[in-house]
């Protein structure tokens, strides 16, 4: 029996980098936006810190009085690191809708956050080293 | 959703805590079809129980990264399983299963973009549903590894005539593994890190 085939493909033109996070347009929705699920208000530019699924976040302090039930909760969760993916499992948020409450807690410093290492150009040896030697102990 | 009691909100258990030295993470992605195994290799290998973190995609929104409201009638909840493994007390390992489909790619911002690498986990049933996957990868220079999980009815091909079928450059590893096994999954992610430390040493990774 022979199994199906396949043709490889080769490495595309980089696409050029996104453009720096344009700014969402302001004014009223345009017609025919769907409904939001989600009212969570972040900053009112709508910008967004560059965050990853695996940046770390930790809470610099407890909840203010002030801070949202959503926020409260992430600064408990928070005590120790975790990742914006573990935080948006935890508190059953999707991705995007906890990226605006990190934004938020971010800007008035309630949280630190810890970026990712990413694949670089050229490869830290290094830290390919130190994750296999991390794999090999389990 | 209701936050009113911080009891209610399920959070990691005490063990699960990292420590607070942990200063960055890395990630790995594991790709594959529809019931090929992603979930039980990221829990075969997590320190903690496999989460998910969920992305709501609309037909309008595919793509608009601030779209993320639903109409009822288009909208799509993706779900994606990770798990994660602590390297040391300042770096940490996370695992994301996610569909082969690359129209949920872009729901996540960089996932395949930063990840370090990929494996592809592939089942002999149905290979022709990792094809797409694979070329994708390809195109985007993210590198990866071909990982056959075994199931006991499905079609066994030597490895060699795999790698011919899946049109596999010769420098990829490809093996057999099971999932289902901690130790299998993690010679899985040791050959990908292999496979990404030789990439390092001759300056291909790009």
């Amino acid at each position: 029996m022979t199994p199906p085939r396949r043709k490889r493909r080769r490495p595309q033109p980089v696409a050029s980098p996104p453009p720096p996070s344009p700014e969402p347009a302001s004014g009223p929705d345009k017609p025919g936006n769907p409904e939001r699920l989600y009212t969570i208000a972040g900053s009112a530019d709508g910008a967004r810190a560059e965050l990853d699924l695996v940046t770390l976040i930790v809470a610099r302090s407890a909840p203010p009085p002030s801070a949202s039930p959503e926020e409260a909760a992430v600064l408990r969760l928070c005590a120790a690191p975790l990742s914006l993916a573990e935080l948006s499992a935890y508190l059953q948020l999707p991705f995007s809708a906890m990226t605006v409450v990190i934004t938020k807690l971010i800007t008035t410093e309630l949280v630190q956050a810890r970026a990712p290492i990413v694949r670089q150009a050229v490869a830290d040896r290094s830290l390919l080293e130190a994750v296999m030697h991390g794999l090999q102990k389990l | 959703m209701d936050f009113k009691s911080s009891d209610t909100i399920p959070g990691p258990r005490t063990e699960d805590h990292l420590p607070h030295t942990a200063q960055a993470a890395v990630k790995i992605v594991i790709v594959g079809g529809f019931g090929v195994g992603k979930t039980t290799m990221v829990g075969s290998v997590s320190e903690i129980r496999p989460l998910t973190t969920e992305e709501t995609m609309t037909q309008a929104g595919i793509g608009v990264d601030d779209n993320y409201g639903s109409d009822s009638k288009t909208a799509t909840t993706v779900a994606m399983d990770f798990g994660r493994i602590s390297i040391t007390d300042k770096l940490v390992l996370y695992l994301f299963g996610t569909p082969g489909q690359e129209r949920f790619w872009f729901l996540w911002n960089g996932l395949f973009e930063g990840a370090l690498g990929a494996v592809v986990l592939v089942d002999t049933r149905r290979l022709e549903v990792s094809f797409d996957v694979m070329g994708r990868l390809e195109e985007r220079g993210v590198p990866f590894v071909v990982a056959v999980n075994s199931f006991p009815d499905g079609p066994r091909y030597p490895v060699e005539e795999l790698r011919t079928a899946l049109d596999l450059a010769p420098d990829i590893p490809i093996m057999e593994c099971d999932v289902r096994r901690r130790a299998s999954s993690k010679d899985v992610l040791m050959t990908l890190m292999r496979f990404l430390h030789s990439l390092a040493l001759s300056g291909a990774l790009i």
